[in-house]
C-alpha cells in the first residue's frame, strides 16, 4: 500500500504555508501507511557555498557535542537547529568528509539529506504524530513531497522510511513495490554506491541519482529506470528546482495529479488533495503510464 | 429531499440509511454534501433512489448499483460503478481508472475523461465517455457497449471476448485480439439510441467500431511449442 503526496507551489506567496498545506495531505494518507511517515521540504537556500545536512539521531544524542565535533573537524564555526530527533546543520560543503567522520565517531546518527534547500525528516509512527513532532505545519518552502508507509518488503525503522535522498537536493518517494531491487542494488554496489538499508525504494533513489551523476538529466534518468526497475510503482521526485511524477508502464499503482494557477499537487488518492485551496476548480487527472510529468520553477520563469 | 452532510455523517451511516429503503419503494431524492474524495459512497443501492453527490468522490462510488440514479457533480476515484447491475451513474467531471469494472447492466455516463482500464471486464454495462479514455480500456470485455467521443489510448480492447467499443477519435495501438469491425446499420441504430439515452448529442457518422477477432477463444495447436 503506502501513500505519497507532493506539492509544488507556483505562486511564491504561498511559500509560507507549504508545511501547513502538506500536513493534512500527509495525514489524510494515514490509512494507506500507518507504520511510518516522512517528508522532504525544499526550504530557504543555505547561504553561499554552504549546504544543509539533515541528521536523524536513532538514539538520544547531545547535539551541542556533535556540533562542536564537526566544528573541530572542519576548523570552522557552524550553525544548526533542532527539530525533535533531527537536526539541520549548515556546513561549508565537505559533505563526504562529514559523512565519513559521523559514520566512524557517531554511528547512531543517520544523514537523511544534503543540499542547499532540501531537508528530509522521517520517523516511525502515525503520520499525524510524526509530522506534529517535527513541526511540519510551520515549515516554509517552494515544494515538498511526503510519504506514509505500510511496510511490505523490509523492516520498519527511520532508515527504512521515505523519502530517500540519494544526491544533494534530490529525493524520492514511492507507492508500490520493486521486484528486482536486490539485483539492481548489487549492481550499484559494484560501482561503489553505498546503501543505508535493504529497502526497495532506496534502490530506485540511488539508481536514478547514479544515472544523473553520469550526466543524464532527471527526465532521462527516470526514463532509464523504466527499463532497469521491475515492479509496480508511482514515483514522486523532488529536485532542487522542481517536482516530478512517473508511473510504471502498467500504471496500476494509484496516482492523481491536480493543478491550479497557484500549485501542482499529487497524491495516491484524491482525498489527500480535497483540502487544498482552490481544489474545486483544479484540473484533475491520472498520470499516464511510463510518462514523466515535471514542473520546475526555472521553466516557469522562462515561460513567463 | 434527504440531505446528508458527510462532514457530520459517516459513510457507513449514509449507506445504511439508503439500504434501509425497500427495493419496491417509490423513488426518493438524496442530496449529499462534502464528499471530499471519500470512498464507497452510495454503494449497493437496491431501490430507485435519485442520489446527487455534490463534489468529488473516492473509490467505488455507486458500486453494485441496482435501480438507483447516482449523479456526481465532480470527479471520481477508481472503480466508479464497479459491478453495476442496473440504473444510471452520471459524472460531470473526470473518472479515474477502472470505471464500470465488471459491470453487468445499467448505464454510466462520464462527461469528462475516463482514465485507464475503463470498462475492464465489462459484462453488459453501457458506458458513454464524452472525453477520452486511458490505456487498456475495455480490457477482457465480455458484453455491453463502451462509447468514447474522444480518443482511446494504447491497448484498447486487449483480450476482448465480446462487447462493442465505439470510438470517435484516434486510438493507440489496439490490444491483443481487438480489431476494427464494420459499422452496420444495426450498430449505428444501437449507438444512436444509446447516445440518446445518455443525453449526449453527437452524430454517429464519425464513430469506428472495435470488437473481438475471436482468435483467443480456442487454443491454437501451432502455439503448443510455447508451453
Amino acid at each position: 500500500m503506502c501513500g505519497i503526496v507532493g506539492l509544488f507551489l507556483k505562486n511564491p506567496k504561498l511559500e509560507n504555508t507549504l508545511g501547513s498545506l502538506l500536513k493534512p495531505m500527509l495525514t489524510e494518507m494515514t490509512e494507506r501507511g500507518p507504520d511510518s511517515a516522512g517528508f522532504a521540504v525544499y526550504g530557504p537556500k543555505a547561504r553561499k557555498n554552504h549546504i544543509k545536512l539533515t541528521i536523524l539521531a536513532t538514539e538520544t544524542v547531545d547535539w551541542p557535542t556533535i556540533s562542536s565535533d564537526i566544528e573541530r573537524l572542519l576548523a570552522k564555526n557552524i550553525d544548526y537547529y533542532e527539530r525533535a530527533d533531527h537536526a539541520v546543520f549548515i556546513v561549508p560543503g565537505e559533505e563526504a568528509k562529514i559523512r565519513k567522520f559521523l559514520n566512524v565517531r557517531h554511528p547512531a546518527l543517520h544523514i537523511t539529506s544534503a543540499g542547499r534547500q532540501l531537508e528530509v525528516f522521517k520517523q516511525t509512527g502515525l503520520p499525524t504524530i510524526v509530522s506534529s513532532r517535527l513541526g511540519l505545519g510551520e515549515m516554509i518552502g517552494s515544494h515538498a513531497i511526503g510519504h506514509t508507509r505500510m511496510a511490505t518488503e523490509s523492516g520498519i525503522s527511520p532508515m527504512h522510511s521515505h523519502p530517500f535522498s540519494a544526491a544533494q537536493d534530490f529525493c524520492l518517494v514511492h507507492n508500490g513495490s520493486l521486484s528486482n531491487h536486490n539485483g539492481v542494488r548489487a549492481t550499484l554496489r559494484r560501482v561503489g554506491i553505498i546503501f543505508d538499508s535493504d529497502n526497495d525504494t532506496e534502490v530506485a533513489a540511488r539508481y536514478i541519482a547514479h544515472r544523473m551523476s553520469l550526466g543524464r538529466s532527471l527526465q532521462d534518468a527516470l526514463t532509464d529506470s523504466l527499463d532497469a526497475l521491475d515492479g509496480f510503482y508511482t514515483f514522486a521526485i523532488g529536485s532542487k528546482d522542481g517536482f516530478a511524477v512517473m508511473r510504471d508502464s502498467i500504471a496500476a499503482k494509484p496516482a492523481v495529479l491536480g493543478e491550479t494557477a497557484d500549485w501542482v499537487a499529487m497524491a495516491s488518492e484524491y482525498r489527500a488533495l480535497a483540502a487544498l485551496p482552490g481544489i474545486e476548480t483544479a484540473q484533475l487527472w491520472e498520470p499516464k503510464p511510463a510518462t514523466v510529468y515535471s514542473w520546475s520553477h526555472e521553466r516557469m520563469a522562462e515561460a513567463a | 429531499m434527504n440531505i446528508v452532510d458527510l462532514n457530520t455523517t459517516s459513510v457507513r451511516e449514509f449507506n445504511a440509511r439508503l439500504h434501509e429503503v425497500r427495493s419496491d419503494s417509490e423513488a426518493d431524492d438524496w442530496q449529499v454534501l462534502n464528499p471530499k474524495g471519500k470512498h464507497s459512497l452510495a454503494v449497493g443501492l437496491q431501490a430507485p433512489h435519485r442520489v446527487g453527490i455534490e463534489g468529488s468522490v473516492g473509490y467505488y462510488c455507486g458500486g453494485m448499483n441496482k435501480s438507483a440514479k447516482v449523479t456526481v457533480t465532480g470527479q471520481c476515484g477508481k472503480g466508479l460503478g464497479e459491478n453495476i447491475m442496473s440504473g444510471v451513474i452520471h459524472v460531470s467531471g473526470n473518472a479515474a481508472e477502472a470505471a464500470g469494472a465488471s459491470g453487468r447492466g445499467g448505464l454510466i455516463v462520464i462527461d469528462g475523461d475516463a482514465s485507464s482500464r475503463c470498462g475492464i471486464s465489462m459484462k453488459g454495462v453501457d458506458i458513454v465517455v464524452t472525453g477520452s479514455v486511458g490505456h487498456m480500456s475495455g480490457f477482457m470485455a465480455q458484453a455491453g457497449r463502451l462509447v468514447v467521443l474522444g480518443d482511446a489510448d494504447e491497448d484498447l480492447g486487449a483480450s476482448i471476448y465480446e462487447a462493442d467499443i465505439y470510438v470517435r477519435g484516434e486510438t493507440g495501438a489496439l490490444g491483443a485480439d481487438c480489431v476494427e469491425k464494420e459499422m452496420t446499420p444495426d450498430h449505428v441504430k444501437s449507438l444512436s439510441l444509446l447516445l440518446q439515452q445518455a443525453r449526449v448529442e453527437c452524430p454517429t457518422g464519425d464513430f469506428h467500431r472495435y470488437g473481438s477477432a475471436r482468435k483467443l477463444y480456442n487454443f491454437h495447436v501451432d502455439n503448443a511449442c510455447r508451453y
